[in-house]
């Protein structure tokens, strides 16, 4: 047993794809279904799962890739201090070739910047231990999955009594965007895919607001295409009998409550904060920023630098495709201006990114 | 960037776990999650188990595809 091999299994697949079409065939209009993960647009892509399904299911991306929504601020922020004298910029491999408003950590590293990619915050505090003449900035950029890992690492640096280790935050947490998105008359989401590993630290219980007050179904569904395909038709058949309310199909790993020492983590090191989602704007309380008492850790209190003013590109559409609003083909950039080795926007620079799941796998 | 694999623990040394799947090793904390065993599945993202794999549920959906399966997408 390995937990990801027997939930690829084709035959199984199709069975799922025929109860789908079942559900469906006599279901008046479309349904919209939205996932919220950088890992399912993946998933979804690279499985061609678009083409098993009926064509009055529509599933679209919403805000899931972490990189695509940090600000341009945050990029020149982490550049600056790229540049700064003694520092090493530490970061997951997604950000590096993320443009700026005039640069990239990959382009500041080409010109002698010290900045490593690396697989764990805790290998980020293993480096800052290794060089205790040098300033560590670990760039914190994540989703709930993420946060209290980098959470974790600063208490490791606190107890090594580490003065030279700190964090970059731009840290996400979840149901927000999916409420706000969820109001919003012009998008008209049907039932959410709910993020996996998000889902595994809040729990499913995260989600009943959204069930319960905007009526809309949500099914927490894991990674792998049986996964995907039987969350689907948990969706699918939610809405075509008419109820919303909050399932689990990952029940492998989530549960309603979620991880509690995992929360704890997150709330013994961050405290919620008002963040600006790129391409969204701000949504009230959906970020994570360090408590005063862990202040000596945070980059951007303790290690002050000029910012250059942010500039976003001209013509670039990655807010509406985060917001689902538009496919990654309606864009003009789209494969001509904009591709992955001269991507514009996040959007195509992020692996998980919608551009480039859609450039490297077609439509489907 | 959420991506997680699930691996089963070999060792554990304090709060540190030697992890193995496919004969890859990888060791990953354990500061996130209580109780966990040798032998027991965990999910690893970023150099953390994120959470502890339930056994009895993964067999619970695996023997739902297989009803599935049987019923070769009949009824629902």
């Amino acid at each position: 047993m390995r937990y990801s091999e027997e939930f690829r299994d084709p035959q199984v697949a199709k069975a799922l794809v025929a109860r789908i079409h079942r559900l469906t065939e006599n279901f008046e209009g479309a349904m919209t279904l939205m996932e919220v993960c950088g890992t399912h647009t993946m998933a979804i892509y690279r499985h061609g799962i678009r083409a098993l399904l009926p064509q009055n299911i529509r599933l679209i991306s919403g805000p899931g890739c972490p990189v695509c929504v940090t600000p341009v601020g945050y990029l020149d922020r982490a550049v600056a201090l790229a540049r700064r004298p003694g520092t090493i910029v530490a970061t997951f491999g997604d950000m590096i070739r993320v443009p700026g408003s005039t640069s990239s950590l990959l382009r500041e590293k080409a010109l002698g910047a010290d900045v490593r990619i690396l697989y764990s915050p805790l290998d980020a505090v293993a480096l800052a231990r290794r060089n205790p003449g040098k300033d560590l900035v670990f760039l914190g950029v994540g989703f709930e999955t993420t946060a209290p890992t980098v959470a974790g690492s600063v208490m490791q640096a606190k107890k090594e009594g580490l003065s030279n280790y700190f964090v970059l935050t731009a840290h996400k947490t979840m149901p927000a965007p999916m409420d706000l998105l969820t109001a919003d008359p012009a998008l008209q989401v049907d039932g959410y895919l709910c993020p996996a590993h998000v889902s595994a630290i809040i729990g499913a219980d995260a989600y009943r607001p959204i069930a319960q007050e905007r009526n809309i179904p949500c099914v927490i569904t894991g990674f792998e295409p049986l996964d995907v395909l039987q969350g689907v038709e948990m969706l699918a058949r939610q809405i075509a009998w008419g109820r919303a309310s909050v399932e689990i199909q990952y029940s492998r790993i989530v549960k309603p409550r979620g991880n509690l020492k995992a929360q704890g983590l997150l709330a013994e090191v961050f405290e919620p904060c008002d963040a600006n989602w790129r391409g969204i704007g701000t949504i009230p309380g959906s970020g994570l920023k360090l408590r005063e008492r862990y202040a000596a850790f945070d980059a951007a209190r303790a290690l002050p630098v000029e910012v250059e003013p942010s500039v976003e590109h001209r013509g670039c559409r990655c807010g509406e495709i985060l917001q689902g609003r538009i496919r990654p083909s309606d864009c003009p950039l789209f494969r001509t201006g904009c591709t992955p080795e001269n991507p514009v926007g996040a959007c195509m620079v992020s692996s998980e990114g919608t551009c480039a799941a859609e450039y490297k796998y077609g439509t489907n | 960037m959420c991506l997680g694999v699930p691996m089963q623990v070999v060792k554990i040394e304090g709060e540190t776990a030697l992890c193995e799947i496919d004969g890859v090793t990888r060791e990953a904390s354990l500061m996130m999650v209580e109780g966990i065993k040798v032998g027991d599945f965990v999910l690893i993202h970023a150099g953390f188990a994120i959470e502890k794999l339930d056994e009895q549920d993964a067999q619970q959906t695996l023997c739902l595809f297989r009803e599935i399966l049987a019923q070769g997408g009949g009824p629902t």
